[in-house]
């Protein structure tokens, strides 16, 4: 009886006292979680053995045996599922990239619109950004593909700028550099050019902050990456032969080629961001309190000093947060991209080679891995960024 | 197609072991509905109308099916599905069998786990292009943009044939066949690929069929059957024998029209007898009644009549018999017999 009581007591006292219980319930809730992985984990290796499947990456040392339109690197269809994967990636990262610069170029662009004093520039920013962000990512890929498709002729009719440049509904064709040996002249120019460029900089700061002087930092630095190697290149005898593309039977042949899948999605995902990071640019530019800026004005900055100097860098520290956000959201909503047949991760890995060699399992998990690397990748490069312009307390 | 493809992993990673080996029979029989795997519509195969009531060759033999096992030919589940979705739907459980254009090959019978029942349709995959082109063999298709469905056959002979042959060409990725109409008649590709049948459908889809034309060259063989998952033989032994039905009612005589009479007293036909159950019990056998070639033959006809209502020549797609005609009549369609 006593030893009962005794227990009975135990078990009330940690209950009751809210710390203990705390642990208890978290031990519970953990041992939850790992029997309900444990239990999905068992059951879907219980199932693929009834159906005497193996799990097992060798499929990707097969040969893939199909074709894909876009491919940065060599590809045929006889290499292999693991090669495919690769140009998938490199399909996504494209498009993440290009992404991401225009959607931040058009989307600061708009949050400073946005804040324009001009009544109609103000509306119609405000209605562009409304329309944008309350439609579906997916109808502005498929309308934008759409349009593309439909609207831009044929290939025999082509839009042509110069007999260089033809617009057509099987993509946006142009001359492709071909690099003689003397190239490599107007190479290192260019990279003395960054070099000088980053010198320069920080000698220009330390001269400003021994003595005050300004130098045109902005237009050097132009003249050292841009002119410079121009100059050199010019000097070189022009060292590239440009190839052009050229009507042969169906289709335009020899140049580069920009596919309108990649231009719809690249347009599409970069239009649907640009209308988040507009509002998150013009949240981050309201949150500088004014005074801020009248202060700078006291202090006898211009006007465009004042942006630079006070109003930019604290408005980046609230920017940079959810922008990266809005980086991961365009990355992962590059995997609509099969609704149009863009080839990308999803398309190649988890599309294709997954339907033709059937391994659901091991290609979904390689897409769910690749799709977490992309995004901690962003996310670290990030972090990185937002840490260097956060503000320094002292 | 994306999310589909998710749900059917997350399908398969809590489905319980029990649904994957248990007898598909008894379990379509307690729910009293066939799920059927079909395409998401491909003219005269399967497709739905404004109505949503589903009609085309692989549909009759869907509910030719659900009439033999359910005893009602109308109660069929159909589950549309793209090239890629079709075997995790069927493999997931969602479907108990898959009629839909499916090519019979080695590596889906052995490593994609399915078991095929048969053949309905022996087909070979072509190209359909514009007549304004002036190409008339596919050989010349050299530097073309070519619409492909993704997560076919037709893909790879594609890669295969363009290799073989020293040509380069644009694979324009598509899902379903309607994507694919859409993108070849905006001219996004120059030729349109998939199986002779459906460029049939395809074409009789078009605005102006006459402007289009299905070059000569048939680049594959792509015999079309049904399949259902593997492991489950009392399940594919019904369903196989259904097909075989339909296929030996063609040979023996027996149609639509005169399929209640046979059954009503055994003839002098004793082939005919063993399928329609009035001489031995043919169907106690793969777990059925008597009865259930005549209601599979009732509810749509033999096979020769399935042909001709959805895909013969008095139908838009206007499809020959051709190497599709009844082995007595020189073609290759040939069932074992029912004895």
């Amino acid at each position: 009886m006593e030893s009962v009581e005794q227990k009975r007591n135990i078990i009330s006292t940690l209950w009751n006292d809210k710390e203990k219980r705390a642990v208890i319930i978290q031990i519970f809730s953990i041992a939850g979680l790992f029997a309900l992985v444990w239990f999905m984990i068992g059951n879907a290796i219980s199932n693929l053995d009834a159906l005497g499947k193996g799990f097992s990456f060798d499929f990707l040392f097969q040969p893939a045996s199909y074709d894909i339109n876009q491919h940065l690197i060599s590809y045929t269809s006889r290499d292999t599922h693991l090669r495919a994967t690769i140009i998938g990636i490199m399909n996504t990262a494209m498009i993440a990239v290009a992404g991401i610069i225009l959607a931040t170029v058009v989307g600061f662009t708009l949050g400073v619109l946005r804040l324009s004093k001009n009544f109609l520039i103000n509306r119609i920013v405000y209605i562009y950004i409304e329309y944008i962000r309350n439609v579906p990512v997916l109808l502005h890929i498929l309308l934008v593909h759409g349009v593309v498709v439909h609207s831009l002729p044929n290939p025999k009719a082509a839009m042509t700028f110069n007999d260089s440049f033809f617009l057509t509904k099987r993509g946006f064709f142009m001359p492709s550099p071909d690099f003689e040996s003397a190239m490599t002249v107007v190479w290192i120019a260019l990279a003395i050019g960054i070099a000088f460029t980053f010198w320069f900089r920080r000698y220009a700061k330390r001269v400003q902050d021994e003595t005050g002087k300004i130098f045109p930092v902005f237009l050097i630095s132009f003249g050292a990456v841009v002119i410079f190697p121009v100059l050199v290149y010019f000097l070189a005898g022009s060292p590239i032969t440009w190839e052009i593309p050229v009507l042969k039977g169906f289709n335009f042949k020899g140049g580069m080629v920009v596919r309108p899948e990649f231009l719809a999605l690249w347009l599409a995902l970069s239009l649907y961001t640009a209308a988040f990071i507009a509002e998150i640019v013009r949240a981050g530019i309201i949150a500088v309190s004014h005074g801020q800026t009248e202060a700078a004005y006291a202090l006898g900055l211009r006007p465009g000093r004042t942006t630079q100097l006070i109003v930019i860098p604290q408005a980046l520290r609230v920017i940079v947060p959810p922008l990266t956000s809005q980086y991961l959201n365009l990355t992962k909503n590059s995997s609509l991209a099969i609704a149009i047949g863009y080839m990308d991760i999803v398309a190649t890995i988890g599309g294709i080679s997954l339907n033709q060699t059937g391994r659901e399992m091991e290609c979904m998990i390689i897409v769910l891995a690749l799709y977490l690397i992309f995004s901690l990748s962003i996310s670290s490069v990030m972090n990185w960024y937002n840490k260097r312009i956060k503000l320094v307390e002292r | 197609m994306r999310v589909t493809q998710i749900a059917a992993v997350a399908a398969a990673l809590t489905m319980t072991t029990m649904t994957a080996q248990a007898g598909t029979l008894q379990d379509v029989q307690a729910r009293g509905e066939l799920n059927c795997v079909v395409s998401t519509g491909v003219a005269g195969f399967a497709a739905p109308d404004d109505n949503g009531q589903w009609s085309g060759f692989d549909v009759d033999f869907c509910r030719a099916t659900a009439a033999a096992v359910l005893g009602d030919g109308s109660k069929v589940k159909f589950v549309p599905s793209t090239g890629k979705t079709r075997f995790t739907l069927l493999n997931s459980g969602e479907g108990d069998i898959l009629y839909r254009n499916t090519t019979v090959t080695m590596s889906r019978d052995a490593d994609l786990k399915l078991t095929f029942l048969g053949v309905n349709y022996y087909d070979g995959q072509g190209f359909l292009i514009r007549k304004e082109l002036g190409i008339n063999s596919a050989k010349d298709l050299d530097g073309a943009s070519v619409c492909i469905q993704t997560g076919t056959t037709t893909e790879l002979n594609l890669a295969d044939y363009f290799r073989v042959n020293g040509m380069s060409y644009e694979p324009v990725p598509i899902e379903t066949n309607e994507e694919g109409i859409t993108q070849y008649s905006a001219n996004r590709c120059d030729v349109y690929t998939t199986d002779a049948s459906g460029l049939a459908s395809t074409r009789a889809a078009l605005d102006d069929p006459s402007a289009h034309m299905v070059l000569p060259e048939i680049i594959s063989k792509e015999p079309l059957g049904p399949a259902v998952r593997q492991g489950d033989d009392e399940w594919a032994d019904v369903t196989r024998w259904v097909l075989n039905a339909l296929i030996n009612a063609e040979t023996l005589g027996v149609t639509k029209a005169n399929v209640a009479e046979h059954a009503a007293a055994a003839g002098d036909n004793p082939s005919v007898n063993r399928m329609l159950g009035t001489e031995g019990d043919m169907g106690a056998m793969i777990g059925l009644d008597k009865q259930w070639a005549v209601r599979a033959i009732a509810h749509a006809g033999n096979y020769a009549e399935i042909f001709e209502a959805n895909v013969g020549p008095d139908t838009p797609l206007g499809l020959e018999r051709g190497i599709n005609a009844s082995w007595v009549d020189g073609g290759i369609l040939y069932a074992a017999p029912i004895r």
